[in-house]
């Protein structure tokens, strides 16, 4: 049986740019498909969150709802819509009316500029598995993302709540402290790429190795700032009951207070895409290069679309699992390791790489060999030791065992003894 | 793409959209009583200067004007309205819109249209042209359209640049002596 499509797409040239009109038509279909898919994953990672939760506290987690309780998202959805709307008397109304909606903007435009597929040699010509093909790319995701804040920030402002102001300025401090170290961790990406277009950073990751193997510090220090600009256990600070009640988002109800745990969601699943397109080589596929050479198919760009997929969901995994992991921090904790040790490490990375980078050049190897991959992730593997055993001993961001507390259990285990030896003695 | 007819009508809708936004959202900034609402039409100002600069082809400077001002310094002004607590109108006391502020206000706005009036006419006496070795539209290989801005910054100008930030510096750390309080619990 002939299959005449197939022959076609590998003739077509995928050098030769789509035109004009196949390019609107390409940008609406990519959209409409984006946007879809994200929404839809969204929704699923709220489910994705409660079953991997019981999972992992050894429960059944939501069952009731269709098979394996997979329709529980429309029925959160229904219940939000229908539930009670209520306008406390002092807010002020157009803020806290537009503040759901700007926590859960900036999160989804990011998307627009994450290539998620190989790009496809169409018969009509290139078409990119990008929807805008931005040639600032990767400064357009750090513009965005610093405006996350002002959704959690006005939400806290306008509610007129004192617990939803402290739960506001300190999201808003949290996430300029981090999106600093964030921005200065991917300075080294940058360095290595020599680019800030996103496709060209996963062109120089397929031409060498993934950043996750060759700039492993900075990876460490984008996941933690990652966790923190997200709001996410262990940052969840802004959100903390115990203090807070329920933080900037005490006074929101129904489908308006849902928007807040769905723009969380949104920003875990875009923090996941920023962190394959940077580190783990997006689209790549790893060990072959079968997905990086001609003919552009458009199977080859399905197949490199599902491991993109798939490097998403195991993020998402990751930082749920994190969450159900972890207990929170203090807020001078919080505080300390971002600008006391998150910013300086960032800061002396910078130096450290940029100075790798230009001795390696210098001694004329080949950015492909394996020579200079190792001579980087040496120096990586030299870093990452020196951070976790001698920077951090008890003294930094342990909680439990810094060193006064270890002092205290000291005191305390004396006074326990001395006193089972006065009971075992009046016995 | 290739270039169609339909270029230069985008260009024009989009000029004029994002400068009326742009207009329109300046005039609600100054005459919100509320700081906060104030601070947010801002912000929208600045989103539609960002557009503008797209619209030029200086991605970016657009970049550059969202990250650093509605995404940095409009938080930080956010950040310190909302501590001052100026947030309700009826809070607020008597502003400065009578009697002789009413009159300055006036006499400045003469001003700026004069102005502006002035370089309209003004006959422009020379040639606009970009130098011919290299320009910032156009992308070099090596580093995309950052290259064009990075190059001249990092090798020509890079004493320029390193007392500007030398100097950014002194003004940080200035700020953060003339800041701390003598006594209090912060006070070394």
């Amino acid at each position: 049986m002939i299959l005449p499509t197939p022959m076609l797409l590998q003739v077509a040239d995928p050098t030769v740019a789509a035109s004009t009109g196949v390019f609107l038509i390409a940008t609406v279909v990519k959209m409409l498909a984006i946007f879809t898919l994200y929404m839809v994953g969204v929704a699923y990672t709220t489910l994705a969150e409660r079953k991997i939760s019981a999972w992992i506290q050894d429960r059944h987690g939501p069952n009731r709802v269709g098979p394996w309780g997979l329709l529980q998202v429309a029925a959160d959805g229904v219940k939000n819509i229908m539930k009670e709307e209520t306008f406390p008397g002092d807010v002020y109304k157009p803020l806290f009316l537009i503040a759901p909606a700007l926590a859960f903007v900036p999160a989804m435009i990011t998307w627009a500029v994450i290539p998620f597929a190989a790009p496809w040699g169409s018969p009509w010509g290139r078409i990119d598995m990008v929807v805008a093909d931005l040639p600032i790319g990767f400064l357009f995701t750090l513009a965005i993302s610093s405006l996350g804040v002002y959704g959690i920030t006005l939400a806290g402002w306008s509610s007129n709540n004192k617990y939803a102001l402290l739960g506001g300025l300190r999201a808003s401090a949290q996430m300029i402290s981090y999106e600093i170290a964030m921005g200065m961790s991917t300075v080294a990406v940058l360095l290595l790429s020599g680019n800030v277009h996103m496709s060209q950073i996963i062109d120089q990751q397929v031409a060498t190795n993934w950043n996750v193997i060759l700039l492993s510090v900075a990876f460490l220090l984008f996941l933690v700032s990652s966790f923190a600009e997200t709001n996410r256990v262990p940052f969840d600070l802004p959100e903390a009951e115990s203090e807070l009640i329920a933080g900037y988002h005490s006074e929101y109800s129904a489908m308006k207070f849902s928007m807040f745990p769905i723009a969380e969601y949104a920003n875990i699943i875009t923090a996941s895409g920023l962190m394959i397109t940077l580190f783990f080589g997006g689209w790549d596929i790893p060990f072959t290069s079968w997905d990086n050479v001609g003919p552009h198919t458009g199977l080859k760009s399905a197949i490199t679309f599902a491991f993109f997929l798939l490097k998403v969901v195991a993020f998402v995994f990751f930082f749920i699992w994190i969450r159900w992991t972890l207990p929170r921090f203090r807020y001078d904790q919080l505080m300390a390791l971002g600008w006391k040790i998150m910013l300086p490490i960032a800061l002396l990375y910078i130096v450290v790489i940029a100075s790798a980078i230009l001795a390696l050049d210098a001694t004329g190897l080949s950015r492909g060999t394996v020579a200079y991959q190792g001579a980087l992730f040496a120096v990586n593997l030299v870093l990452l030791v020196l951070i976790v055993f001698v920077l951090d001993r008890g003294r930094l961001i342990s909680p439990a065992y810094s060193r006064l507390e270890r002092e205290r259990v000291a005191r305390l285990r004396l006074m326990a003894q001395q006193s089972d030896l006065a009971t075992s003695r009046e016995s | 793409m290739q270039p169609n007819a339909f270029e230069p009508l985008f260009y024009q809708f989009h000029f004029y959209l994002f400068s009326l936004i742009a207009i329109a959202s300046a005039v609600l900034f100054v005459t919100r009583k509320s700081p906060v609402a104030a601070a947010m039409w801002l912000v929208n100002v600045m989103f539609c200067l960002a557009a503008l600069y797209v619209l030029l082809d200086a991605q970016f400077v657009a970049a550059m004007q969202v990250l650093v001002y509605a995404g940095a310094i409009m938080v930080v002004f956010l950040f310190v309205v909302m501590l001052l607590n100026l947030g309700h109108p009826s809070e607020l006391g008597a502003d400065i819109r009578q009697g002789w502020g009413r009159l300055l206000a006036g006499f400045l706005a003469l001003v700026m249209v004069a102005e502006l009036f002035v370089l309209w006419r003004a006959p422009i006496r020379w040639q606009l042209t970009l130098p011919a070795a290299e320009t910032a539209s156009q992308p070099n290989a090596t580093g995309g359209v950052i290259g064009a801005i990075a190059g001249p910054m990092f090798k020509e100008y890079l004493l320029a640049f390193e007392l500007t930030s030398v100097l950014l510096l002194a003004a940080i750390i200035g700020a953060v002596v003339l800041g701390r309080k003598s006594g209090g619990a912060d006070a070394r």
